[in-house]
């Protein structure tokens, strides 16, 4: 099982370093996004330090949005996915590896860009530490319930923009308890809480959503 | 008890549903307007002025009714989906893709007269409540749904998608909730509650029922009439659809 899910893994990051410009796209992406809002409110400290972790967290699901189309896309086209849905494995670990993969190739640079970027919104060092690993403990589930939706959306017309539709909301609870954790921080209510809640969602999204992705990928494939 | 299943049964196939809804269709519609017009008298009529909100609290008889109709109408079309996913019935994607414009009319409903109501009471339009948070995300829900469905040519695989995503939509419809009522406690902006509107009037709480009614049977009324369209447009190869047209022609 454990060997499965290892093998897609090394499969698909391997994948992704033959591609390397998709992945640093996605990073500039963050990068330029996170720095247009300085340019947009106005560079007073008080008001970047206040807006920072919101802005970090919705330019990192936007970001994420960005590499979720190509999750499935490549492997639906030259067959491979057909082949996956195929093999005795069951096909949620397969999911369960690819999610990973994209988490490794997508959302864990973001989480490691994210000190530096705090430091253009003066942040304090607290703020950034706890803003780093909200985004660490956080990224995996965009990419779980992320692959839902690249699922569903897999083939259709319009399937980016489809695809923020139908995810967005559903990232909504990641988004206010990461962004939350830093707020409790600054406000010295301490982060625990939300980071353990961030945790929880993380580790209820990888666990459940590769299901309903195996299942929504079987209907694409009919 | 054999002889019921296999009615209830019968019903799952469009050919037995079409005449069947269509025979029912007025009898909900005449419902609705009598629920309608007893609510509304009592709502504008009977039921007293509030002491605090004066006349405007009156919006309530359609605000309340919308709210909940717009989540019961999600569960409604979940409940469906997964029947839909669970056995394969042709009718049961067809049920919950003719909800789901309902549904939403109802929660964009909910929030227009939520925003009509709270101008007068809170002197604001939109406050991030917990409760207008999440009926703007429950619209969301909505607006992907139908977003989806209509995306995919092949009604089979729009119904079998549309279900995965109701089903994932209302596991994580509490969670949105209170991660929504959480962010909103943490964020102490606007101290308005909704929960500490004092005890209703007994007169009150009949009109917002009788309006919840005629809601509910308008709800199934336009469902139904949308689920008899796409069953002939889904169904327009078949036999009984061009015979059902054919003898609509004639009559003509």
């Amino acid at each position: 099982m454990l060997k499965l899910v290892s093998a897609i893994i090394s499969r698909d990051l391997r994948l992704a370093m033959r591609r390397r410009a998709d992945i640093v796209s996605a990073l500039f992406f963050f990068i330029i996004v996170v720095s247009l809002f300085p340019l947009g409110v106005g560079p007073e400290p008080e008001l970047l330090r206040k807006l920072a972790p919101g802005v970090l967290w919705v330019a990192a699901l936007l970001a994420t949005m960005l590499s979720l189309p190509r999750l499935f896309a490549d492997d639906h086209r030259d067959g491979t996915l057909e082949q996956l849905a195929l093999a005795p494995q069951p096909l949620g670990l397969i999911v369960l590896g690819k999610v990973l993969a994209h988490w490794l190739v997508s959302g864990l640079p973001l989480a490691l860009l994210t000190p530096v970027l705090g430091l253009q919104f003066d942040l304090s060092t607290d703020a950034l530490w706890v803003l780093t690993c909200s985004l660490l403990i956080g990224t995996p589930a965009l990419s779980a319930i992320g692959a839902i939706g690249a699922a569903l959306t897999l083939g259709v017309r319009g399937g980016g923009v489809l695809l923020s539709l139908l995810v967005l909301p559903l990232y909504i609870p990641v988004l206010v308890f990461g962004a939350g954790a830093v707020d409790a921080t600054v406000t010295g209510l301490g982060a625990q809480a939300h980071l353990s809640l961030l945790g929880a969602l993380t580790l209820a999204g990888v666990f459940f959503a590769p299901w309903p992705t195996a299942a929504a990928l079987r209907i694409a494939l009919e | 008890m054999d002889k019921r299943l296999i009615n209830w049964f019968r019903f799952a196939s469009p050919q037995a549903f079409y005449p069947l809804a269509g025979r029912m269709i007025p009898w909900f519609w005449a419902l609705s307007a009598v629920f309608g017009i007893a609510g509304l008298y009592v709502g504008f009529l009977v039921a007293p002025t509030d002491a605090q909100q004066g006349e405007g609290y009156r919006i309530i008889f359609l605000h309340v009714p919308a709210s909940w109709m717009s989540m019961f109408i999600y569960l409604v079309m979940a409940f469906w989906a997964g029947l839909g996913l669970a056995f394969n019935f042709r009718l049961s994607g067809m049920m919950a893709t003719a909800l789901a414009p309902t549904g939403a009319l109802f929660a964009f409903l909910s929030l227009w007269t939520g925003a009509l109501w709270g101008k007068p009471m809170w002197g604001t339009w939109w406050v991030w409540d917990a409760r207008l948070t999440s009926e703007l995300i429950l619209l969301f829900l909505y607006v992907g749904f139908i977003a989806l469905q209509s995306a995919i040519d092949d009604p089979r695989r729009a119904d079998k998608a549309g279900a995965i995503l109701a089903l994932v939509g209302v596991v994580n419809i509490p969670i949105i909730y209170f991660s929504v009522k959480w962010w909103n406690t943490l964020h102490q902006g606007s101290s308005v509650s909704l929960t500490k509107s004092p005890s209703m009037a007994m007169t009150m709480l009949i009109g917002m029922l009788l309006c919840a009614l005629a809601c509910w049977m308008y709800a199934i009324a336009v469902a139904l009439m949308r689920v008899r369209t796409i069953m002939l447009e889904r169904e327009r190869h078949t036999e009984w659809v061009r015979e059902e047209l054919g003898a609509k022609a004639k009559e003509q």
